[in-house]
């Protein structure tokens, strides 16, 4: 093998605004910048508007058009706050509601296809939603849809630069202030330096850190680590969305494994254990949540599938059951739609044999601390969409994701420009330096296989810091998160370029790992049971934790404090 | 059961090697699935794309499959051997990976290095 090229500094490029990560928010964010007037470099890890959480959404998006039924963004927001349990930012809540229709309305006019009868947008009735609110693109078309369209609107801006293949290894910081970025242009192998007056993380979350999860690849928390080392501060870190019947098996591609849901409810499809026993009326009965009906709440959805299989009583694979068959084919035919062909090409026939569920991470609540304006406590740097931590709280409603990433980006790229205006640029090499000699340390050694380190990690993070928590679990968790981080070394490693894998696994587990132990501090400092953390320690809400935690990097230790939740009328 | 995965593998301007990795897997997974096996059991350094790993949304896995343009992620992983290849009209970066993005999306090598 050849020796390792030292990375050379290949291209330096210059613009108002960098926009990192190109999923909804990204792109939304990068528009709304060019159209305030500024210059914009949209940079993406993959391809454009093709990677992150927005392509895979196949679901809804909530918000308050009133073509339905009669609505106002308030009842949309007494919902999300209602869901959020007393954690939401108030302030981010509000604009996530109050400014969803017009980004939604923008959408339709961009022609994004969403599904209409009788002449009006249709707006369906998701749980935890008050009324029908919910408009999507048929079949399970929605978040394609989305991106398609907003991938077209950028073409229309000559002052957007998109740059695919660009991982982002840090912010780079001069005096306090976020100057630009330095980056691996990974199918070179070579280094690229980015000037920007303003920095908007747009990465998506944190749920490649879990094994079983509804993210893409590149769903690793990048940005929350970039935001930390840059000196801005992450909030709500310890709250992780699961989502109860996530696809397990048999092995489905061309479908979001959260797709079952609405089957579900739609047309009663049975949870059965491994002995195919039904047990959701076993746990409803105990649950003090449950109006008696045989259908779960979310959470207890997700404990009581959790307490099958760690009984020694879960599918094959190591979840539940997910059995249609008592449903008459031609019912399944009309629900399921063309869907039924994809499930064919899968080899999964609903009339002869149940799917195996099991919960899966699917959002994160959590991360960059914003301002109303989107701006994080470091001077020229922004974030939006589900980047962005406060807005839902401990839960996140049905349907805000897509909302936020629009509405979020939009303003976090008005923002920016705004910031970029009559400023100069303040790029400086020697900020940069630190991380140009990180990269120019990248050396070929012998250790771990790292893209087993990876898979290592989701198993502590899903095993010990999952949906349901203990005090002595966590602590393993933290002691094996560190050992993991003495074992990944101070200096990358490197395979071959261009295009090296091994490199890219390195620095996000460089990520990974600081953002895994941030979730796990934070979720064994709240000592309650809230929203989507739930101790099973700690059962039940504790009044006194009605806080939100911040964290933040002090050398090379995290540090948590407790705050009152920002922006509340009830504050 | 047991899979073959026939890899070719070099980067551009140089003679392709082939190289052949065993995985076992179960019916219905996937040669994406194969592939993430092999970086994890055998060989890190295996470069392919991917993103969104199951829902055929980011079309980042297009390769060569038994001689045909294909997804890694829709194409299912079958006894005996299969062989794999980059796209043969994309300019080949390494092993499986091709430049897919469109030409206005990707940074081209300045005239005069540094």
């Amino acid at each position: 093998m050849n020796p390792v090229k030292p990375l050379d500094l290949w291209m330096h490029i210059e613009a108002d605004v960098l926009v990192i990560g190109a999923g909804g928010a990204g792109m939304y964010a990068a528009i709304e910048a060019a159209r305030s007037g500024a210059t914009v470099i949209l940079a993406d890890r993959s391809l454009i508007g093709r990677g992150g959480a927005t392509v895979m959404a196949q679901m809804t998006v909530a918000v308050a058009l009133g073509e339905q039924t009669e609505d106002h963004w308030e009842n949309h927001l007494s919902d999300t706050l209602a869901a959020g349990r007393s954690l939401c930012d108030e302030n981010l809540a509000t604009i996530l509601c109050e400014e969803g229709p017009a980004r939604i309305r923008e959408m339709d006019d961009w022609k994004v296809g969403w599904a209409r009868e009788n002449g009006h947008i249709k707006q369906a009735h998701a749980p935890g939603h008050d009324r029908p609110r919910c408009v999507y693109v048929d079949f399970l078309a929605t978040g394609p849809a989305v991106s398609r369209t907003l991938r077209t609107q950028l073409h229309h801006f000559s002052a957007i630069r998109r740059i695919g293949d660009l991982m982002i290894v840090d912010i780079v910081v001069r005096d306090g202030q976020a100057c630009g970025a330095l980056a691996l242009h990974v199918s070179s192998g070579e280094i690229v330096t980015l000037a920007a007056k303003s920095v908007v993380i747009a990465t998506g979350g944190l749920t490649r850190l879990y094994r079983r999860n509804s993210a893409s690849f590149n769903m690793s928390g990048d940005g929350y680590a970039l935001a930390l080392r840059a000196g801005a501060e992450l909030i709500d870190m310890e709250f992780v969305q699961f989502f109860p019947i996530g696809h397990l098996a048999p092995r489905l591609v061309g479908m979001d494994p959260i797709m079952w849901d609405p089957f579900r409810y739609k047309l009663g499809g049975k949870l059965l254990n491994g002995q195919m026993q039904e047990f959701e009326e076993t746990y409803a009965a105990q649950d003090a949540r449950s109006d008696g009906a045989y259908v779960l709440t979310r959470d207890r959805a997700t404990y009581a599938i959790t307490k099958e299989v760690e009984a020694g009583r879960g599918s094959p694979a190591g979840g539940a059951y997910l059995s249609f068959m008592h449903i008459p084919p031609e019912e399944i035919r009309a629900a399921f739609g063309p869907v039924v062909d994809r499930l064919a090409e899968n080899g999964i026939d609903l009339r002869h044999r149940p799917i195996e569920v099991a919960p899966i991470a699917h959002y994160h609540m959590g991360g960059v601390r914003v301002t109303p304006d989107f701006a994080t406590n470091v001077p020229g740097l922004f974030a939006c969409g589900e980047a962005v931590g406060g807005a839902n709280g401990a839960n996140r409603l049905s349907g805000n994701a897509i909302t936020e990433a629009l509405v979020f980006g939009a303003r976090a790229g008005r923002s920016a420009a705004m910031h970029a205006r009559d400023r100069t640029s303040q790029w400086s090499e020697d900020a940069a330096k630190p991380v140009r000699d990180l990269l120019a340390g990248a050396e070929r050694r012998e250790g771990p296989n790292l893209a087993d380190a990876v898979a290592r990690l989701q198993g502590v993070m899903a095993d010990k810091v999952g949906a349901f928590r203990q005090a002595a679990p966590l602590q393993e968790a933290l002691v094996e998160i560190d050992r993991m981080r003495l074992d990944l070394g101070e200096a990358p490693r490197a395979g071959c370029a261009p295009f090296d894998p091994e490199l890219m696994d390195w620095l996000d587990l460089r990520n990974m790992l600081l953002v895994a132990r941030s979730v796990t501090e934070a979720a064994i400092s709240r000592t309650e049971s809230r929203g989507a953390h739930q101790r099973e320690d700690f059962p039940g809400m504790d009044e006194k934790w009605a806080v939100n935690q911040i964290v933040s990097l002090e050398g090379d230790r995290l540090a948590l404090r407790q705050l009152a939740p920002g922006g509340g009328r009830r504050a | 059961m047991k899979a073959s995965l026939v890899i070719q593998r070099g980067v551009a301007g140089a003679v392709p090697a082939i190289q052949t990795f065993v995985v076992e897997f179960e019916p219905g997974q996937s040669v994406l699935d194969g592939l993430r096996l092999v970086r994890r059991q055998d060989d890190p350094s295996l470069a392919f794309r991917y993103a969104c790993i199951n829902a055929n949304a980011c079309k980042e896995c297009m390769m060569l499959i038994d001689g045909q343009i294909e997804y890694a992620c829709k194409i299912k992983l079958k006894e005996g051997e299969t062989r794999l290849a980059p796209l043969p009209k994309k300019a080949l970066v390494r092993d499986l990976v091709t430049e897919i993005a469109p030409p206005e999306e990707r940074l081209v090598r300045p005239a005069a290095k540094r």
